[in-house]
């Protein structure tokens, strides 16, 4: 009788949660699967099924291509930096836990991350222009050339990777100092009876034990990595503000696709890519992890 | 030199290491508060300058009076607040069911539910628009909410907190008292759990706050964009002014900067919670 009572309670009180995801999350995944093999083109009333068509045809075409590269730059170049950057902080900080300043030191490394993008990607975009940053004032200064940061394709990719890494440094941090903080403190007391210094013990032991968290941090930073479009759509918009003329990413291509050339199906196509590239990262980062665990 | 001196040295020297980093990464959004106080003259000079000359308070008037920038800050907390509430609602309740009522099927859609949360909210937007505008609710707040009124982790963080602070013994207790299921919720359970609450509230106001790709394609009426969309137009429509830009990002920026440092410790606590899933 009691729990007769508890499982009503249990089911109409979960109810609301279970139907609004259903509606706002299931529901749309499903149709974002469904559309890729369908032609929509948003006015007409049928939405013949194409098949695989769609994909096909994205893997010849050069904008999709192009953009597909730049997100897979920006998301492997910002893991690059983000990574070893992070950790190495995350240890200097945590040795300097006691430290007064160690509050100040965790909130100055988090900030970026906070900030809302636009007005931080606003921040890097006068730094990083070619007539008037100061980022050339400094090579000029040093009698280096002027570069057109901005205005080049390359140049701009890597703009966009410092962005990205300077936004995500903070998270790795505070991940990674969670890390440090569970590490057992014994192993590296023993480490240090035999000599070892902080350098050693940080090179051969932190980096060793900390492998599950680099696994998870790499992961994550991948894939907000590959969703990147924010970063983009304000540094690379020209001065017309047309945004992404110079470096393309995934989603932009994709809301394009959708929105301006009218090609929902197309565009739900390039969401499965991306789904796809997002499965097999986790996937991976879990089949890593297991094979950890059966050593 | 004795081995505390060394020490002591080692730790100075990583101490000046620290602070000029957190400088330099802080330097950016330093930068662009400076050059909100400079006149459009004094951004045009090169080489460019660190610190205004003579700051001036013209560009923030101009912000405040000539563009829509405090409407978009109110419609970016109103879309916030609505969103962290039903966020906090929704995670609370489902996670003290999952948590603590253990029915099988329950527990399978839920981790249908979770399973969701690996696929990123940019692949499935573009039906989701669809669907907000058959509702007819594009351009509205409401629109804007459909996309975030649950959050997975939300859901996990909770039950996780539920099942390690809330014993069973305290629920029973209250069964056999007469208490109805619905004020056991209310007055045992949620008091419990102020504080992952806090941690997920703070989290889930800053995930609305900072929203951008969503926003851009449901709320195209320049009244109804959030801050962040209208930022991001805003400079197509002013680019040549730059300190009138830079005074429109550091007038969002610093608010949320400083409501931040308050709330770190929440913040923190959330985001950490989030990376200890394994």
């Amino acid at each position: 009788m009691l729990r007769r009572k508890q499982f009503w309670f249990a089911i109409m009180a979960i109810l609301p949660t279970f139907a609004i995801f259903g509606w706002v999350r299931l529901f749309p995944i499903i149709e974002t699967l469904r559309l890729s093999m369908h032609e929509w083109n948003l006015l007409s009333k049928n939405k013949p099924f194409v098949g695989f068509q769609n994909f096909i045809e994205l893997f010849g075409d050069n904008q999709f291509m192009d953009a597909l590269t730049n997100t897979a730059v920006i998301a492997f170049g910002a893991m690059a930096v983000t990574i070893p950057m992070s950790m190495v902080l995350a240890a200097i900080i945590y040795h300097r836990t006691r430290s007064r300043f160690s509050g100040f030191y965790e909130t100055a490394v988090f900030i970026p991350h906070v900030v809302s993008l636009v007005p931080a990607a606003m921040a890097w975009k006068w730094i990083f222009d070619a007539k008037l940053g100061p980022l050339n004032a400094i090579i000029m200064g040093l009698g280096g050339d002027a570069l057109p940061w901005l205005f080049d394709p390359v140049l701009s990719v890597i703009c966009i990777i410092f962005l990205v890494s300077w936004q995500t440094l903070g998270y790795g941090v505070l991940i990674y100092l969670v890390g440090f903080r569970n590490l057992p403190k014994s192993v590296f007391e023993a480490a240090q009876l035999d000599g070892a210094n902080g350098f050693q013990s940080f090179l051969y032991m932190s980096v060793p034990l900390l492998k599950p968290i680099t696994l998870y941090v790499s992961v994550v930073t991948l894939i907000s990595g590959f969703n990147v479009y924010a970063q983009a759509y304000v540094l690379a918009s020209d001065t017309q503000g047309a945004p992404g003329r110079q470096v393309r990413v995934l989603v932009l291509d994709m809301l394009e696709n959708s929105f301006q050339n009218f090609r929902v199906g197309y565009a739900a196509a390039e969401a499965v890519i991306l789904l796809s590239i997002v499965l097999l990262l986790t996937m991976i980062q879990f089949g890593l992890l297991r094979g950890k665990g059966g050593r | 030199m004795s081995a505390t001196d060394r020490a002591r040295r080692t730790n100075f020297l990583l101490d000046v290491t620290l602070f000029v980093i957190c400088i330099l990464l802080l330097t950016p959004l330093i930068l662009l508060i400076a050059n909100g106080f400079k006149t459009p003259q004094e951004m045009l000079v090169w080489p460019p300058t660190l610190f205004p000359k003579d700051p001036t308070l013209e560009n923030f008037h101009k912000v405040f009076t000539e563009t829509p920038l405090l409407r978009w800050m109110l419609n970016s907390f109103l879309f916030a607040i609505l969103s962290t509430v039903a966020i906090v609602a929704t995670s609370a309740l489902a996670g003290y069911i999952i948590g603590k009522f253990p029915f099988r099927t329950i527990n399978i859609i839920f981790i249908l539910f979770l399973a969701t949360a690996i696929i990123p909210f940019e692949v499935y937007m573009i039906p989701l628009y669809f669907q907000v505008k058959a509702l007819g609710l594009l351009n509205s707040v409401g629109g804007l909410l459909v996309g975030y009124l649950v959050m997975s982790f939300g859901i996990f963080l909770i039950r996780q907190n539920v099942i390690a602070s809330i014993p069973d013994e305290l629920l029973e207790a209250a069964r056999i008292d007469g208490a109805g299921e619905l004020w056991i919720f209310w007055y045992v359970v949620l008091p419990l759990l102020r504080g992952p609450l806090a941690a997920l509230a703070v989290l889930a106001f800053f995930q609305a706050w900072t929203a951008f790709a969503w926003p851009i394609i449901v709320m195209t009426r320049k009244k109804s964009f959030t801050i962040e969309v209208g930022l991001a137009n805003f400079q197509s429509a002013y680019t040549v002014d730059l300190s009138l830009l830079s005074a429109a990002s550091a007038a969002v920026m610093v608010p949320s900067v400083l409501a931040f440092v308050l709330l770190r410790r929440n913040f923190v606590e959330g985001i950490a919670a989030s990376g200890m899933k394994e």
